[in-house]
């Protein structure tokens, strides 16, 4: 009974800052709609700083000073990148916004590590809070008993914030209807800032109030962003309660699992999560998104029409061009125009579903290592040829997105995503866990490809065919009545199902479409690496996903390959540098502000503007 | 594949030729690391590099021409070392690859070097399938491997009275090794003892708090920790804050090592038995001549085991390149089996049976002085003692 | 003659209050009919669930002598039924055209098409019930240009893509100008006319309804108190009461929204 009652108040302690972290990026992304990526970040932060103030801010006073400043600064910080980073691309297609918020998690990192330096720095003890309190015999930290008092004040002082004063109104009519705010006569864009303030300050408090557990260190902004996800979604997007009804929830079980099934710890939460999403769509406490607000965003899409005589011979002498390469480059060049066709595949096939189907995947990532990691099983202990593997990696991944798409079909909008994100960290976690199959974090390594295709001239060929003619299969498929259909789901579901479409199961051809054209580049990747690690299964690689579909052009049909070969060679140049990612953030940034509907979008526009490019007819 | 390798080899050897026409050319080293992802060892890594190559070229470097080691940020990232070491290879004209910390990017990279024809010294990696299970013809591996540090600290654990143990592993393939190689070797010397619970925390991630209240509850005798960074610092932290190391035995993998004992301060654990790198405590030979360099060359620090490693990767190539000769692949191979190298840590040889180094461990018990942590009664061991049968050891590798 | 709609004794309550209180009636070919009633009377409840949007909590609907009760709209769709939203919803990213073709690939069964490029898929149909409703001069401009007016009508063409028997049209003139209203009225009425098609709508314009309607019906607070023609709704001293007399013509809309 004592350890049960210790356990529980571990877990509400351990609760403290993973509340505070969500409730920030639930109340930015309810007032918003900015999935702020750089909250981590920003958690971070409020650790550092912590850990600087309470050296020089010596005593109980001093200690609490530290922790109530961080929050303060780190809140300026959050007002700086609402009006550098985000306020010049608020108009951009939605979602468009969390590209950035990456370019910011770059540069934080960077700009973190040249001034605190590498080493990992232990957080100070709290003054006078040190020691144990016995209940019912087992000992219990008295900074645990502290975060345990600590946080219901302020879910409450949030409470207050929100129910009882006038920004608190506009906050709630924010996260129901924005253009309420508007129609209200309220500066929409300093209620943003001052949303942003308080949710980095949020963040900042709850980095530097955990210093005592533990302390601040370069990846913990990464660490803490899976979970604080998972609890905003658990919780409800946009619901404070829900974030800490949340926060408790997972850290309890989490506690309970490092006791009852300690080789769990890893999937645990994202079991409960996916369990949470298919019975309460809208997490707990959420509530069901407006119609229409997914994607929709933004001045909407163009009419296509498949590249006319013009657009046919650029890619051919493209492609011509590229079959030269081994003629001319050399070996790396081959290599490394092998990576990126493979990188365009993954993104070409996420944009198949995210911009022509509206269906936004967090968890593309699942597919793509999913097939690689079937035609390496595949290979490991079947012993089966190359040809053979390679042709089961689509097929898997094809399947795979078959399952998980039955589920995830049923919801929409940013519950979707969450939801492929659970199953892609569901399928991570397995490969990860499963030593004895999978090799764990060791992997599958002596996956190469068969004699006649382990040269790299000709797998740069066969890369060049599979990859080009994946790209082609699915740009064919979207001019397709498969992809016009697709396309109708997502501009009006319901004028789609009023007229003969049954628009989940669209969704779910596309779903799987999409999946086994990522597991056919995974197939691609494994037999031009030699190996498959987790790695390839992780949130980043979803991730990486989805920001070279942003930053391409999601409102385009090439935005994704653009983006895709833009941010791979700009990885390649820039990796050489000391402070890469300081300048791969602000790239990425930078190319957000000056290129609001992507590399793709913002070239048409302003090739048409200028003149080189007549406006399609169907815009008079 | 044959072909291929022929023409690698016949590419290099040309570059060689190449290269020789300008004796002053430097002889270059693809070296591929997490510089940022996990800036804390990579950086002393590299500062030991630098340090061992100013040492080198100073005295007129090796064959006659400088020594050149080209630095790669792969962002801990197994698919993107891959496309360097390809770019330092056939672009750069590196003669051979070295480095990596993490395990899986060092078995992706020995992987292609398998495939490829190029020749790897895997600096840092943990894992032991490196040179076992995956073990390759081209690679050669540095550090001490974890199945000998964990037969360190059982042989030390079965001399106690200690029954009941109670392991803590990061949850990945490193813990795990590290928990079965502990394990197998303590029940080998003292079949009576049981493993009472085993906690697998998330890597960097722990939730300390608890970790340390389900190892309380299982009432062991002694405790065998893997963690390390960040959660070695949590996990430190609550025991002491909840006395879970009162009275009880500790054995730490790596905890003694700089990179991990530093941070902690004043709250750094004592009387843990540990292996790591007690550079404060050397009073002669190379190892302390080592540290003097050190310090003298960056004033603002100590040596860290990252520090030792980077240096003597360096000594490795260096040596390799000597014995060979030239820099041709076949050359090098050659030369690399049964190297012998003068280090630091005295003389260690590449095994020609697994390409596994001889590089030893320092095992002793932590303390606290001047408000730092520390190892006390330390001892080098000699790993060989400690590794598996070379029978063991050739069934575990494929064969060639 | 059977009827081409059947609506027994149809009820949705929406926790506890009765949005349609049991309302039966019929339509018949050829019939261009209408459903009006003050705001909040259940009229759009009532069409969604002839439509499937809404399941009823009770009573029956047939089409041409088949329960269709409760099934998803796109099965009804399949069965010869168009429909016409409220508040228009187009395919904003594709030509005029292109979104009767829409309709027309989806009325033969082509909609998981892989290999035709579908911008070319029953070109000439589209055009020709573009042409009915006279959008075929607008046929290739983009739907996100179109004016409000134009939408309603290329509506009506992606309506009558799967040759229905019968029509159900939700507000057909809202938003509209008096001139365009008549117009579009009359084009129903044509099509009525020429296609042999039923005509089941609601409407606010009492103008629109009394010049065009064969019949009416009145809906007040879920229940039905008229079914006929113009002159004898008019006259049904129960309609002026609601109309002319009653309070209930701006009471809050619950089940519409």
């Amino acid at each position: 009974m004592g350890l049960f009652v210790a356990q529980l108040l571990t877990g509400l302690a351990n609760a403290a800052a993973l509340f505070l972290v969500a409730s920030g990026l639930s109340l930015i992304f309810g007032v918003t709609r900015i999935v702020n990526f750089a909250h981590g970040s920003l958690y971070m932060l409020g650790a550092y700083f912590g850990v600087t103030l309470m050296h020089m801010l010596p005593g109980v006073f001093g200690f609490w000073g530290s922790i109530l400043l961080s929050g303060l600064i780190v809140g300026l910080i959050g007002i700086v990148i609402e009006i550098c980073v985000l306020r010049p691309v608020y108009r951009a297609p939605e979602l468009f916004q969390l590209v950035a918020t990456f370019g910011v998690i770059l540069v934080i990192q960077d700009l973190t590590l040249m001034i605190w330096g590498a080493e990992d720095q232990l957080g100070p003890r709290a003054p006078g809070l040190k020691s144990v309190v016995r209940i019912l015999g087992e000992p219990v930290p008295q900074y645990d008993l502290a975060l345990i008092a600590i946080t219901p004040v302020i879910l409450l002082g949030l409470w207050w914030l929100i129910a009882k004063t006038r920004v608190g109104i506009l906050v709630r009519a924010a996260t129901q209807d924005r253009e309420m705010v508007g129609a209200l006569g309220v500066n929409q864009s300093w209620l943003f800032t001052g949303v942003f303030f308080l949710g980095s300050m949020l963040a900042g408090l709850g980095g530097a109030i955990q210093l005592p557990k533990g302390g601040a260190d370069l990846l913990m902004d990464l660490n803490i962003i899976a979970a604080v996800f998972v609890v905003v979604v658990i919780g409800g997007m946009g619901s404070i309660p829900g974030a800490f009804v949340a926060a408790v929830l997972i850290s309890v079980l989490n506690v309970f699992g490092v006791s009852y099934l300690p080789q769990s710890t890893l999937v645990l939460m994202y079991v409960v999560m996916a369990v949470v999403l298919l019975v309460r769509p809208y997490g707990l406490f959420g509530r069901e998104e407006k119609a229409g607000e997914h994607g929709q965003v933004g001045e909407p899409e163009r009419p296509i029409r498949p590249a006319g005589m013009r657009g046919r011979m650029l890619v051919a002498a493209l492609l011509a061009a590229l079959a030269l390469v081994p003629l001319f480059g050399g070996n790396f060049t081959q290599v490394l125009i092998t990576d990126i066709l493979i990188f365009c595949l993954f993104a070409a096939s996420l944009q198949f579903m995210l911009s022509t189907g509206g269906l936004v995947s967090f968890g593309h990532a699942a597919y793509f290592g999913g097939g690689a990691y079937a035609a390496a099983l595949l290979v490991t202990y079947a012993g089966s040829p190359m040809e053979l593997a390679f042709l089961f990696a689509p097929l898997a991944a094809g399947l795979l997105a078959i399952i998980f798409g039955w589920f995830c079909i049923r919801l929409s909008g940013v519950y979707f995503a969450m939801l492929t994100l659970a199953f892609s960290q569901l399928v991570w976690s397995l490969v990860f866990q499963w030593y004895d199959v999978t090799g764990g974090d060791d992997g599958l390594v002596n996956i190469w490809p068969a004699e006649w295709l382990s040269g790299t001239t000709a797998f740069y060929y066969f890369t060049l065919i599979v990859g080009v003619g994946g790209i082609i299969l699915l740009r064919h498929l979207t001019h397709a009545p498969l992809g016009y259909t697709l396309r109708a789901t997502r501009d009006s579901a319901r004028q789609a199902e009023a007229t003969g479409i049954n628009v989940k199961r669209v969704q779910w051809v596309a779903f799987a479409t999409a999946g086994a054209m990522a597991g056919l580049a995974g197939g691609l990747f494994v037999f031009s690496k030699g190996s498959i690690f987790p790695n390839e299964l992780e949130i980043g690689k979803s991730f990486d996903a989805l920001i070279v579909v942003f930053l391409g052009g999601v409102k385009t049909l090439s935005g994704g390959v653009v983006g895709a070969a833009f941010m791979e060679s700009a990885k390649d140049w820039l990796t050489r540098l000391e402070y890469w990612r300081l300048v791969l953030g602000l790239v990425i940034i930078g190319v957000v502000i000056i290129a609001p509907d992507g590399i793709v979008g913002t070239l048409r526009k302003v090739s048409e503007r200028v003149g080189l490019r007549r406006s399609e007819e169907f815009m008079k | 594949m044959k072909h291929l390798k022929t023409l690698v080899a016949a590419a290099t050897a040309l570059l060689t030729v190449a290269g020789s026409a300008h004796a002053a050319d430097p002889i270059k080293i693809g070296e591929i690391n997490h510089y940022k992802r996990l800036a804390a060892f990579a950086e002393p890594y590299k500062k030991g590099i630098e340090l061992a190559l100013g040492e080198i070229n100073g005295a007129g470097g090796v064959l006659g021409r400088p020594l050149e080691f080209i630095f790669r940020d792969d962002n801990g990232k197994p698919g993107d070392a891959v496309k360097i070491a390809e770019e330092l290879m056939t672009r750069d004209g590196a003669v051979m690859l070295t480095g990596t910390i993490l395990s899986n990017v060092g078995l992706a990279i020995s992987s292609l070097a398998g495939e490829k024809g190029y020749i790897y010294l895997a600096a840092e990696p943990l894992a032991d399938a490196i040179v076992w299970e995956s073990g390759n013809a081209y690679t050669f591996r540095l550090r001490t491997s974890t199945y000998v540090q964990a037969a360190m600290l059982a042989e030390e654990a079965a001399k106690t009275d200690a029954i009941r143990y109670a392991t803590i592993a990061p949850n990945y393939a490193y813990g795990t090794a590290a928990v079965a190689a502990f394990k197998e070797n303590l029940k080998k010397l003292k079949p009576e003892v049981e493993f009472v619970t085993e906690q697998w925390p998330a890597l960097f991630k722990i939730d300390a708090g608890a970790e340390v209240q389900a190892i309380e509850a299982a009432k062991p005798d002694a405790i065998y920790n893997v963690t390390f960074g960040t959660d070695l610092q949590k996990f430190v932290r609550e025991g002491n804050t909840r006395g879970l190391f009162d009275g009880r035995k500790v054995y730490g993998l790596l905890t003694g090592e700089p990179e991990y004992l530093d941070p902690l301060g004043d709250e750094a654990p004592e009387g843990w038995f540990v292996t790591g790198y007690p550079w404060y405590g050397f009073t002669e030979g190379p190892s302390k001549a080592f540290v003097d360099a050190y310090i003298a060359a960056y004033p603002d620090e100590t040596p860290k085991i990252g520090s030792l490693v980077g240096y003597m990767t360096v000594q490795s190539i260096a040596a390799a390149l000597e014995k060979a000769g030239s820099t041709d692949t076949k050359a090098l191979l050659a030369a690399f089996k049964d190297l012998k190298v003068d280090t630091p840590m005295g003389e260690i040889t590449y095994r020609g049976l697994d390409h596994q180094s001889t590089m030893g461990a320092y095992v002793g018990t932590t303390a606290v002085k001047d408000g730092k942590g520390v190892m006390v009664d330390w001892e080098y061991k000699n790993p060989v003692p400690y590794m598996p049968s070379d029978e063991e050891i050739k069934k575990m590798r494929p064969a060639e | 003659m059977t009827a081409v709609l059947k609506v027994e004794n149809l009820v949705k309550t929406f926790g506890g209050v009765k949005a349609v209180a049991g309302v039966s009636f019929e339509v018949a070919p050829g019939e261009l009919k209408a459903l009006i009633g003050p705001n909040g009377a259940g009229k759009s409840t009532c069409f969604n669930m002839l439509m499937g949007q809404l399941k009823p909590t009770s009573g029956k609907v047939y089409l041409n002598g088949e329960n269709i009760t409760g099934r998803p709209p796109r099965d009804i769709w399949r069965r010869g039924v168009g429909r016409t939203f409220q508040i228009t919803g187009t395919y904003q990213s594709m030509t005029v055209a292109e979104n009767v073709q829409m309709a027309l690939m989806s009325h033969h069964r082509k909609l998981f098409a892989v290999r035709p490029y579908a911008y070319k898929l029953y070109r000439d149909e589209a055009l020709a019930l573009l042409d009915v409703v006279g959008m075929a001069d607008q046929a290739d401009r983009a739907c996100a240009i179109l004016a409000y007016g134009d939408l309603k009508r290329l509506e009506l063409a992606i309506a009558l893509a799967n040759e229905p028997t019968l029509l159900l049209m939700d507000e057909p003139t809202a938003g509209m100008a008096p001139r365009e209203r008549i117009n579009l009225m009359q084009l129903t009425a044509d099509i009525v006319r020429d296609r042999g098609v039923s005509v089941l709508f609601t409407e606010h314009d009492m103008d629109v309804v009394f010049a065009h309607a064969h019949h009416i019906m009145v809906l007040n607070r879920g229940e039905l108190i008229a079914d006929g023609t113009a002159s004898e709704v008019r006259n049904n001293p129960q309609v002026q009461e609601v109309y002319l007399g009653g309070g209930t013509l701006y009471e809050q809309e619950t089940a519409d929204a």
